[in-house]
């Protein structure tokens, strides 16, 4: 099947040149892009079209091109990651668009989330989040044979579910109150699911949450709108789990 | 002139490494604190590096060049890990995996290395279980196994279509883990530009922050590459669009011989390239191939109308389906190694029956395992594969085959390394795909992961220790020594010279070149004519690029291009060396393939006569012919004989 041309499109594109300058938007237009390229080609269409002309080419984030890595990370028009629905912004194809069309892009606008340059971010947070129990506590070494302690075929598909998390942040930046919810609750619901987990488990609610509250994410008002987000489709169900695991924990204490 | 000592240890095979272990040097719990210890790269092999050696007690800094160490390519791996656990019962053994390992890299890694690798394999499940890696599991709550190419027993552990992510993301844990703890210094969004040596020891690199420009020093008693392979040489491939070959370059730059560049892996279901501003390559896991069959037409009209859009494959009859790798190979069938199967597949289209506009695809076909064991069964087991596959392609796998080509895969060569993984640099360590060590002339599927957390779990927190054994006395390096400014100051002048050449060309369009003059003449098939002309090509592009590359932007601010531009003037001349070492290797082994050394049927062959040896280059000077050094490969275990998957 060959694919159409579009003869001629917008990009409206957020320009920052450093995360204390003031950005703005800046349009561009591209010609000749095929429906066949991914988004992230036309970017770098774009991107040699502004370089050839002298101008600075536009700052992003984008690594492994195949919607795994979570680098890529840009809201566009009006969508994490785009128009379509779980892919991230470089699975996205360009046959999503239509002729003359006006694409705008913007960073992730999360304020634990600083812009960096353009529209790439800083999601050290998420690192944050990680580092305070994202983790079963086992060294290298001395650890039982795999197949120890059996664990249903259900549970393992349930955890597996939330570990496919990509770390990308399109839940919070979607999210009205930036909250990160979904992606404390995709880690913490995969141990919950594990007897591996167990261990671990009250002490790792407890200061995940209390980790994410720190560096300035908002609280879950249950709309539903990261699991819609998600490239991934993690299920807001994890994050019914992450509640319950939290409210084990805090009524022990 | 340095000579290469592999250090492999005496003893039968299956007693090296329990001899070795009892052998090396152990660092006092005391002594650890003290020294540091840097891992550049955060993938499997570098995040279980550096989680391992702070658990020990060393004091770790890490390097990625990503915004965070779960992004590293590992991430991007499907369909699984090897490990001679035998839970299934089929008779596997770590011989057999030894074995496998050494037949499928057509007998060019070493024995001793190799039969390590098959040893620790096992442990490696047990420890990411441990840190809660959701593997496939069967209805009784046992772990779950798929078969891979190149073997006839079923050992490959997998979570989904995204096994490598899971074993990254539990080694991330455990070096997010030591992050908290203290143990590891995260330096994120930093390249290494240059390593450091004092009095011809590894101590230390130089580094460029990624968000503000500035050019930094870091000391170490020991540096560790685990920055993978270097598969972007040909632009286009399966790798990361930042996949680079940099810190090893500057490491070969500094003295650390590189070995084998020739040997890359062309994975034989990749999703084929359209047009020509493609950026990267798209991998279908070889797992598919459990479940898929691969064919072309059996007549050139078919395949004729195909190209053309007249007829789709559905239209073609189960008479008038080639399935050539049954046909060519029916014992291994459709999971013949990757080598081979790529080879087919070119076979093939060159002969006429490519399906594509371009004449350059084969299918992979689910419509008999759909009908044997029922949509939700391929769903459930490779779900994520075909959901990516429509996404870039706009074709439904379920209704319709699947269109796939050759692409770059992995690479491995690399870095040369002893038995302890230490390079010819004393205190310079490689690990991973960085190394060169385990995979001969073409690697298995499912052992990379493998090779990777074997590396960096359960051999380098070992061997390393042999080496810092000696280093206790020496206290923490001091960065404002001279070596340290100088390369600082050279790498300054590096950075300058690239941003100052103000020239028209954009990177990307160096890139591009190289990457095609590579696949063109240094890619499948590969001759002294083509190899020599490629020689001279990319030499060519190498003065181009200095004279007319265009690095917009600023030195001291975020900058993409200026990166990339460093990546590719580092590519040009890895590529120059990887066309030599081809031009030099006149036989053919694994995934390097010489139309002058191939048997009457179109099959690799292999001169073990005159080529059983890892070639080793030194560097003389970018202008200057490097020096080849041979490590000889002695077989001691296993027999040499012409592979063969019939």
């Amino acid at each position: 099947m060959a694919d159409k041309i579009l003869n001629k499109i917008y990009v409206k594109v957020w320009r920052q040149n450093n995360p204390t300058s003031k950005g703005k938007f800046e349009t561009y237009s591209l010609e000749n892009i095929s429906q066949g390229n991914s988004f992230l080609e036309m970017m770098d269409i774009l991107n040699d079209q502004l370089i050839q002309a002298g101008k600075d080419p536009v700052a992003f984030d984008h690594d492994c091109r195949e919607g795994i890595c979570g680098s890529c990370s840009l809201y566009i028009n009006g969508h994490a990651h785009g128009p379509d629905t779980m892919v991230t912004t470089c699975q996205l194809h360009m046959r999503k668009f239509n002729e003359g069309q006006t694409i705008t892009i913007e960073p992730w606008r999360v304020g634990a989330f600083p812009v960096i340059k353009d529209v790439m971010v800083d999601r050290t947070a998420f690192e944050k989040i990680q580092q305070a129990g994202g983790f079963i506590s086992v060294n290298t070494g001395g650890v039982p044979d795999g197949n120890t302690l059996p664990i249903s075929q259900d549970d393992a598909e349930e955890a597996m579910d939330a570990a496919a998390c990509i770390g990308c942040g399109a839940c919070a930046a979607t999210c009205k109150n930036s909250s990160a919810m979904l992606f404390l609750a995709a880690k913490v619901s995969q141990f919950a699911k594990l007897p591996q987990g167990q261990v671990e488990a009250k002490r790792r609610a407890k200061s995940m949450y209390a980790k994410m509250d720190e560096l300035g994410f908002g609280g879950c008002s249950n709309t539903g709108a990261c699991e819609l987000a998600c490239p991934k489709s993690i299920s807001i169900s994890h994050i019914a789990r992450l509640n319950r695991e939290y409210l084990k924990a805090k009524i022990s204490d | 002139m340095t000579t290469l000592n592999s250090k492999i240890p005496e003893g039968p095979i299956s007693e090296k490494w329990s001899n070795h272990k009892a052998e090396i040097k152990v660092v006092s719990p005391a002594n650890k604190r003290k020294l540091e210890v840097i891992v550049i790269g955060t993938g499997l092999a570098g995040a279980s590096a550096a989680a391992s050696l702070s658990e020990l007690g060393y004091n770790v800094k890490a390097f990625c060049y990503q915004d965070s160490p779960r992004r590293a390519h590992s991430i991007a791996a499907q369909g699984g890990i090897n490990a001679a656990k035998n839970y299934q019962n089929d008779n596997d053994s770590v011989y057999r995996l030894f074995y496998d390992t050494i037949k499928g890299g057509d007998y060019r890694s070493r024995e001793a290395n190799v039969h390590r690798l098959a040893e620790v394999s096992p442990n490696i499940i047990d420890q990411c279980v441990a840190q809660g890696v959701p593997f496939a599991r069967e209805y009784g709550g046992l772990l779950s196994n798929r078969s891979f190419g190149g073997v006839l027993v079923s050992r490959t552990f997998y979570a989904r279509g995204q096994t490598g992510q899971q074993l990254l993301l539990g080694a991330y844990s455990a070096l997010n883990r030591q992050i908290a703890e203290g143990g590891v210094k995260m330096y994120t969004r930093h390249e290494m530009i240059d390593l450091v040596t004092i009095e011809g020891k590894a101590r230390g690199i130089i580094a460029r922050d990624l968000v503000t420009g500035e050019i930094k020093r870091f000391g170490a008693h020991a540096v560790v590459i685990a920055s993978g392979g270097y598969g972007n040489v040909f632009f286009l491939s399966t790798n990361a669009m930042g996949s680079n070959a940099s810190a090893s370059w500057v490491c070969y730059k500094k003295g650390a011989f590189f070995a084998n560049p020739c040997y890359a892996q062309i994975h034989p279901t990749c999703i084929p390239v359209h047009g020509s501003q493609q950026s990267k390559l798209t991998l279908m896991s070889e797992s598919l191939r459990n479940d898929g069959r691969v064919w072309a037409p059996k007549n050139l009209e078919d395949a004729e109308k195909l190209r053309k859009g007249i007829i789709g494959p559905n239209d073609i009859s189960d008479d008038d389906r080639d399935f050539y790798l049954e046909r060519r190979y029916p014992s291994y069938g459709n999971l013949v190694p990757r080598d081979v199967a790529s080879r087919a597949a070119k076979e093939r289209c060159d002969a006429g029956f490519g399906v594509n506009s371009e004449g350059k695809a084969v299918y992979l076909d689910f419509k008999y395992a759909i009908e044997r064991l029922g949509k939700g069964t391929i769903e459930k087991r490779y779900g994520n594969l075909f959901q990516m596959y429509e996404k870039i392609t706009d074709t439904d796998p379920y209704k319709e085959p699947m269109q796939i080509y050759p692409a770059i895969h992995y690479t491995m060569g690399g870095t040369w390394v002893d038995y302890n993984l230490m390079t010819t640099i004393p205190g310079l360590y490689a690990i991973g795909e960085a190394n060169f060590s385990d995979h001969g002339a073409n690697r298995l599927g499912a052992s990379a992961l493998m090779q990777g957390l074997a590396d960096g779990y359960f051999v380098l927190p070992y061997t390393i220790g042999d080496y810092l054994a000696g280093e206790i006395m020496v206290p923490k390096i001091d960065t404002n020594k001279p070596e340290f400014i100088e390369a600082e100051k050279a790498v300054i002048t590096r950075l300058n010279t690239l941003f100052n050449i103000k020239g028209k060309t954009p990177v990307d369009h160096f890139h591009k070149k190289l990457g095609q003059i590579m696949w063109d003449y240094v890619g499948m098939a590969r001759n002294a004519e083509g190899l020599t002309h490629a020689i001279k090509e990319i030499q060519a592009l190498r003065a181009e690029f200095y004279t007319d590359l265009l690095v917009p932007g600023e030195l001291k601010n975020v900058n993409p291009e200026l990166e990339k531009a460093g990546r590719v003037a580092d590519f040009i001349e890895l590529g120059e060396l990887f066309a030599r070492d081809a031009l030099n290797r006149n036989e053919s082994c694994g995934g390097h393939f010489r139309e002058e050394s191939s048997t009457d049927e179109g099959e690799a062959k292999r001169d073990d006569e005159n080529f059983a040896y890892v070639a080793a280059w030194e560097f003389k000077g970018v202008d200057t012919e490097p020096a080849l050094h041979k490590e000889a490969l002695t077989f001691e275990t296993i027999h040499l004989t012409q592979r063969s998957y019939k």
